[in-house]
């Protein structure tokens, strides 16, 4: 039986798609953001795997035929952008503002935070590219010298964190204008949080498609120059 | 056979992604530079919008599912996340909320701003 489990190809996706079933299955029927499918899926799949005793590597092997459709699911993201391409023309400074005081806040934001609990250097840059998209992010933490599989958990929480909490927030400060709420959501929590975006309509979803795209680019610009001040 | 075109199309684009990659000595990723080969390729119409509309829409939709993999891999970071758990979830958390807050408050200012000197232009030309 876990040799089945191990050497199969294709239980690792079948659980993983099970596993975004039930997500789905709860967020219609209690309709609660904090029943965001990505986050109970990922909760199923782990405690399977831990009540099955099957070691990630095992699971990896047939959910990466999963994780392989990511490059080109973001190269689609192009798609959207296009549909809303006047938009994205008439509002150009608009959203170049908005992408880079995003980018700069967030940086300066776990900056000041770090120094505030006295990480270290190898801590502060595993977090300092924890907004932008996961293969940006594990590129800039590996150069900074940061530790690369803490700074993809990290990603992958701020994105659903970012999918959970971002139209409250939005609702919250008052942003209403669909072009603000794309780039918020795209800037802070990247492709996870397109997702929402998208759920939102479509020129908070193209919008949020740039961001991903603008911020990562900004922060490999920035980064490094934060990452000499702890 | 459309849908089986339309993926073929989007692979090419992701596959020239990965040769700037390889190209350029950068941490920027294949899909970022393949996204903005494909807004450019629409743009100027060497790729029209039906060649690849339906297997894009599709990909998007199920975008979230290929996150699982990914977020599972959390058991395995585990371990070296554990000393410092408590302070990487504050500042994940107080980040996250500050990033949107900034961002979408800048925007939306500025897209106000803007909208406002518009008027403001459109006014005074009345005026002469």
């Amino acid at each position: 039986m876990k040799s089945l489990l191990i050497d199969s190809m294709f239980f690792g996706a079948v659980i993983s798609l099970t596993a975004y079933g039930i997500g789905l299955f709860l967020k219609k029927k209690f309709k609660l953001a904090v029943l965001n499918p990505l986050l109970i899926a990922s909760l199923c799949v782990i405690a399977v795997l831990l009540l099955l005793n099957v070691e990630y590597k095992h699971y990896y092997e047939s959910a990466k035929y999963i994780s392989y459709l990511l490059t080109p699911a973001t190269v689609c993201l192009a798609v959207p952008l296009y549909q809303q391409l006047e938009l994205l023309k008439k509002n150009l400074k608009a959203i170049a503002g908005g992408i880079t005081a995003g980018v700069l806040s967030s940086l300066l934001g776990v900056f000041l935070l770090a120094k505030l609990f006295s990480l270290t250097h190898e801590q502060y840059v595993t977090l300092l590219p924890k907004s932008i998209t996961t293969a940006i992010g594990m590129g800039i933490s590996a150069e900074l010298g940061g530790i690369e599989t803490i700074t993809v958990a990290v990603i992958i929480v701020t994105g659903i964190l970012g999918n959970m909490t971002a139209e409250f927030i939005c609702k919250l400060c008052r942003i209403q204008e669909p072009v603000a709420k794309g780039l918020a959501i795209g800037t802070a929590s990247h492709a996870i949080g397109t997702t929402k975006a998208m759920e939102l309509g479509e020129i908070e979803g193209a919008m949020s498609s740039l961001a991903i795209a603008v911020a990562g680019l900004l922060t490999v610009l920035c980064a490094s120059v934060f990452a000499n001040l702890i | 056979m459309k849908l089986l075109y339309q993926f073929g199309i989007i692979l090419f684009v992701s596959f020239l992604g990965e040769i700037l990659y390889l190209a350029i000595p950068l941490p920027i990723p294949a899909s970022v530079y393949g996204l903005i080969l494909m807004l450019v390729a629409l743009c100027t119409g060497i790729i029209k919008l039906k060649q690849v509309k339906e297997a894009a829409t599709f990909l998007i939709e199920i975008m979230p599912v290929m996150f699982i993999p990914a977020a599972a891999g959390l058991l395995d970071s585990w371990s070296s996340l554990k000393p410092i758990w408590i302070p990487v979830i504050l500042i994940t958390i107080i980040t996250t909320v500050i990033v949107i807050a900034v961002t979408g408050q800048a925007t939306q200012y500025l897209i106000h701003r803007e909208n406002k000197n518009k008027r403001e232009i459109q006014k005074n030309g009345g005026k002469k």
